[in-house]
């Protein structure tokens, strides 16, 4: 724990700090634009200059420079001061002053920074460089002359993303920064380098000229593209949200959010459901509330009634269909629509045990049918973290680029009873092994997996007396655990309730289901998007999207967590939950919440884990199943990362990635 | 001056063959084995006691430098030699004969050096131009591997070593040493944040210690005639014998190797046939390379030519490089040169650099023609100061230099050319107007 001083403020600084660090640490503020705490030191944009002694007599950059005992620093003497309005001088002789048409106006640090440590003026009568724009992708637009060379997003591309296709070109005042070749960056995070970008050179594509930041209002929400609960913020102007961006929290996303996470949001206002449906003749009619509900009265369903959860969906909206169908006399709940019908009888056998932030830790990793880069990248991102620490993947399942080094062994799940020596040796003296169950392996390979757990101890205490549970699953439905801890699952599936032949189906945002098994059923589907489900619905009862709606959702490793409402929904679109209060009353079975608070109340009653904000532990128990696996894996599940949902299926931004980055056409751009 | 059987290099005009049969008629690969049973520390002992220091600019004791590396290196991190035959500096062409007609005494040397410092290979970095003399390189490599003087058991010593000739492609940032290590590791030539130094984590992550070529080929020379031979040249703390490159307006360029220490106007008339024109011809002398600052005509012309006597004049001795300059010269267009020549050789890593060296050259140009304003004179020299010392590697000092030393001892010349150019508008120049 070395003492420095800081500006004669002496203070003790963690073992391995920079100076930057320990400035920090002291609360002084230092200017910096290449530096970023989650990216490797790079030193050059030379903003950080402090003065160090003892040392050479020259200002010295902190964010490279180790902080040592007896160090003296200084941040705010004339040399440093100088120092800094050097560097912001030479940063802005060639920096467009087209700060009124750049959409980082207004959070630019080379606008804040000049303003607090730049002179004010410039002496640079030269003409200014100006750079062509490069192309890198749908998501990322580029206004190079813009560029810094902080070389954030080259550090990015390479160190998070794994992709090592953002590079600088040329040398000197002609240095440039690029994607290879100028085609699309092929990484699903590629928009997080617009966060990274200090200045205006990378912003982002959709939301271009769409607003200030200062007319935007913020709400603190919870994505649901996947099931890894990104922590994100929504900015919203008036009844729209126009932009979407990832919240710090180390716990689950850090700071990065995907591409799907961000730009998904302008579905949120295309094919929307804005009023209630009644099929007649064969055709959907629009309708009023009272004539849909009393379309439902009139089935008398009776107790033969049952209700399938889609991907999206809070549990709010799952717990109040299901305490109307308890009214109604029915448990007929599932959420996993296209058929899976694994164990559910311990949630710690379908859940993240290992923590997202605990794959950091792992020292050796088999993935078994897992695409984690498709089915949470967030996920895959804290893989790279691990093998940089030293970890080794073995992964199971048709061979695919996960951006980084796995050894494959092969598709055959059989392989599971069997595995080869290098495996079993390595697991046999990892400290902290981990095994990651994707959904295209649950169906055949659940009790082969759990099995692994036995073989190599994943449940084990580790030397420091802390717990570590190596088994995981990877769900990719957002509304995946939150279902399962509210009872969203029958043995055998969505089959049992098939065979049960209900007589009133509500299908709540359920796009993926096989509609075709439910002909005799009439079904109501209460959600926002015009998509497959509303398509076969008899009654249609137009619900809220995850920002138009205060809700509680569970992510892939057991976290509660809560977002808020950013925009209300259009047209009749209501909150699910008051759907099904309403309709409850119409049906004679009246809800006892008139509240959300109610609603909230009465679902932390039964179930006692959804009441509270934070992560849920399940008690390890593995339930005893078949321990043979076989069959091959000729696929994963998700066929187009971008194209998961309803939501991304109405968004123009999702189907151009789709359309480039997936089937690999080109878009012809116009010069502006 | 240096006697004939004082000097190192030998065949520094290639007047014998370059090739190994020659090489070994004029001592080198004499008993190599014998020196390197001297042992590792006596080797590096006598290094140091020869006060040899690093003749690629910088003037760090070389001995001291081979020490700095790990006495015993693990097996999984293996040390590096990189020699560093990536000349070039402006002025400096002694790397080039050396490799060309003595390269024997070169890859001696890295044996040498590299079993002193316990390295498990020595990577030669060739300039890129320097395409002949990478021809000669690679196949006086061959030519020792061929006679066992290289590889396992190199020289019968027990001692194995390999020597690789990597060709650079004419980047002047990959001489830094650090760029020259991402070089090599096949990245762009960019310096690396120091520390950590080299000799901690260098080529691949190993420790690596980056030498000068003629560091490295006066070691065997050195070891077989003893320290005191070598310090028996020069003043105290400028030791030994170096090779001068002077260019310019002398009657007779040339590369020279002479003791340490001659003073500037002996250095002249003994090898270079005097100044052109005659001494009170002289106007300005660069004195280590395009990267030092320029000393004028009566500071030189008695200082002695080593680090310590050229600092006392406000330069350095760099590589030994002296550019001479008579009073033909545009001293202004010269330096602005030398900025343009720095504007396109940094690297664009870091911003002082990058940006400032742009500036400077384009304000440069215009005080050449007179195009400016006096005041400009200064903003530039606080330019030259806001991109000193700021920078990850010299690169940016070295741009500044050359133009505080204009600025220094040149400066009426300046407000000459630009009072003259308002003359001739009679100092009513229409305004420019910007379109708008």
């Amino acid at each position: 724990m070395p003492k420095v001083k800081v500006d004669g403020v002496e203070i003790e600084v963690p073992q391995g700090a920079t100076v930057l660090q320990a400035c920090e640490l002291a609360g002084k503020e230092i200017p910096r634009f290449c530096y970023h705490e989650r990216l490797s030191i790079a030193g050059n944009c030379r903003m950080c200059l402090v003065e160090v002694k003892p040392g050479p007599p020259k200002p010295q950059a902190s964010c490279a420079l180790p902080a040592a005992d007896n160090q003296e620093i200084f941040t705010t003497t004339p040399m440093v001061k100088a120092a800094r309005e050097g560097v912001m001088e030479f940063l802005l002789i060639n920096h467009p002053l087209d700060c009124p048409i750049c959409d980082q106006g207004g959070e630019c640090d080379l606008q804040d920074q000049s303003m607090a440590y730049g002179k004010g003026h410039s002496r640079y009568d030269e003409n200014k460089r100006a750079v062509t724009e490069k192309y890198m992708g749908p998501i990322v637009k580029t206004v190079m002359t813009r560029c810094i060379q902080c070389t954030r997003c080259v550090r990015f591309a390479e160190e998070v993303a794994g992709v090592e296709e953002i590079g600088a070109i040329y040398r000197g005042e002609n240095m440039q920064i690029t994607s290879y070749l100028e085609q699309a960056v092929s990484s699903e995070l590629s928009g997080n380098v617009v966060d990274l970008c200090p200045v205006g050179a990378l912003t982002s594509k959709p939301y271009a000229f769409e607003a200030r930041p200062w007319e935007l209002t913020k709400t603190l929400a919870i994505d649901v593209m996947d099931a890894v609960g990104t922590n994100i913020r929504l900015d919203s102007r008036g009844r729209q949200v126009l932009r979407c961006v990832p919240r710090i929290n180390d716990e689950v996303n850090e700071e990065w959010a995907s591409d799907k996470t961000r730009h998904a949001i302008d579905g949120l206002v295309r094919r929307r459901l804005d009023r209630p449906f009644i099929r007649r003749d064969g055709k959907l009619v629009p309708a009023t509330w009272d004539e849909a509900f009393a379309a439902i009265r009139d089935v008398n369903a009776g107790s033969s009634v049952a209700a399938i959860a889609g991907d999206l969906v809070d549990c709010e909206t799952m717990f109040a269909a299901r305490a109307l169908l308890a009214k109604m006399g029915s448990s007929l709940l599932e959420g996993r629509q296209t058929g899976m019908d694994y164990d559910t009888s311990s949630l710690a056998a379908v859940n993240f045990n290992t923590t997202i932030a605990g794959v950091e830790r792992a020292d050796a990793i088999l993935l078994i049918g897992t695409n984690l880069r498709w089915e949470a990248p967030l996920v895959n991102t804290r893989i790279r973290k691990a093998i940089k620490k030293g970890a080794k993947v073995f992964a199971i399942g048709p061979e695919t680029d996960l951006t980084y080094k796995v050894e494959w062994l092969g598709a055959d799940l059989s392989v599971l009873g069997n595995l080869p020596e290098g495996v079993t040796e390595l697991f046999g003296k990892a400290a902290r092994p981990m095994v990651i169950v994707g959904g295209a392996a649950l169906k055949g390979a659940h009790g082969a997996s759990l099995k692994l757990v036995d073989q190599f101890n994943l449940v084990r205490t580790l030397e420091d007396g802390s717990a570590w549970n190596g088994y995981n699953v990877v769900h990719m439905a957002a509304s995946r655990m939150g279902g399962l801890m509210l009872g969203y699952a029958q043995k055998g599936g969505i089959a049992d309730v098939v065979s049960a032949a209900p007589k009133l189906a509500f299908f709540l945002g359920a796009d993926e289901v096989d509609f075709a098994k439910f002909a005799g059923s009439f079904k109501v589907f209460v959600g926002h998007h015009g998509d497959k489900g509303a398509h076969h619905a008899d009654v249609i009862l137009p619900g809220a999207t995850f920002a138009e709606k205060s809700g509680t959702w569970v992510n892939l490793e057991g976290r509660v967590q809560r977002g808020d409402r950013a925009v209300f929904a259009p047209g009749d679109a209501r909150d699910d939950w008051t759907i099904f209060r309403a309709l409850s009353e119409v049906l004679g079975q009246t809800l006892p919440f008139d509240t959300l608070e109610e609603l909230r109340a009465a679902m932390a009653a039964e179930v006692p884990a959804l009441g509270q904000v934070g992560l849920v532990t399940f008690d390890w128990a593995a339930p005893s199943l078949n321990a043979t696996a076989s069959g091959t894996l000729d696929g994963y599940p998700i066929k187009d990362f971008y194209l998961t949902n309803a939501i991304c299926r109405a968004s123009p931004t999702m189907q151009r990635c789709s359309a480039e980055l997936v089937h690999g056409e080109s878009y012809a751009e116009a010069a502006e | 001056m240096l006697a004939d059987k004082d000097r190192i290099f030998t065949n520094l005009y290639g007047y014998q063959p370059w090739n190994v049969d020659a090489a070994m008629k004029r001592g080198d690969w004499d008993n190599t084995k014998a020196l390197l049973e001297l042992g590792q520390d006596k080797i590096i002992d006598v290094i140091k006691a020869s006060g040899l220091r690093g003749r690629g600019g910088a003037g760090f004791p070389t001995g001291m430098k081979w020490s700095f590396m790990p006495k015993e290196p693990r097996p999984d991190r293996p040390s590096f030699l990189v020699i560093n035959a990536d000349e070039s500096e402006p002025g400096s062409c002694k790397d080039r004969e050396i490799i060309r007609h003595d390269p024997h005494k070169l890859i001696e040397g890295a044996l040498v050096a590299g079993f002193a410092m316990r390295a498990r290979a020595a990577y030669i970095y060739i300039r890129g131009e320097y395409i002949r003399e990478a021809e000669t390189l690679f196949a006086a490599v061959a030519e020792a591997y061929d006679r066992g003087l290289l590889g396992k058991n190199a020289c019968g010593s027990g001692y194995d070593f390999d020597v690789f000739v990597h060709r650079g492609a004419g980047a002047y940032i990959c001489g830094e040493e650090t760029a020259m290590i991402e070089s090599l590791e096949g990245k762009k030539g960019q310096p690396r944040l120091k520390p950590p130094f080299p000799a901690g984590a260098g080529l691949y992550g190993c420790p690596t210690t980056v030498n000068n070529v003629e560091s490295i080929a006066v070691a065997p020379t050195i070891l077989r005639r003893g320290a005191e031979w070598f310090s028996s040249f020069g003043r105290e703390n400028n030791k030994g014998t170096k090779l001068f490159q002077i260019s310019g307006h002398v009657d007779r360029p040339c590369v020279v190797e002479e003791s340490m220490s001659i003073s500037f106007r002996e250095l002249i008339e003994k090898h270079c046939g005097g100044i052109r024109g005659g001494w009170d011809n002289l106007l300005a002398v660069i004195p280590g390379g395009s990267s030092v600052p320029l000393v004028p005509a009566a500071e030189i012309m008695d200082a002695p030519m080593d680090f310590d006597g050229l600092k006392a004049v406000g330069s350095g001795l760099g590589t030994a490089a002296v550019i001479v300059m008579d009073k033909s010269t545009d001293i202004v267009r010269a330096i602005s040169r030398l900025s343009y020549f720095y504007k396109h050789e940094s690297c664009g890593q870091c911003t002082p650099c990058r940006e400032g060296t742009g500036w400077m050259w384009r304000v440069m140009e215009r005080m050449r023609t007179g195009d400016a304003d006096v005041s400009e004179i200064d903003t530039l020299f606080q330019v030259t100061k806001q991109v000193e010392g700021h920078t990850i590697c010299a690169l940016g000092d070295a741009a500044a230099w050359p133009i505080q030393g204009l600025i220094r001892h040149f400066r009426p010349e300046m407000e000459r050319r630009i009072r003259e150019r308002k003359g001739e508008t009679g100092g009513n120049a229409p305004m420019m107007e910007a379109a708008e």
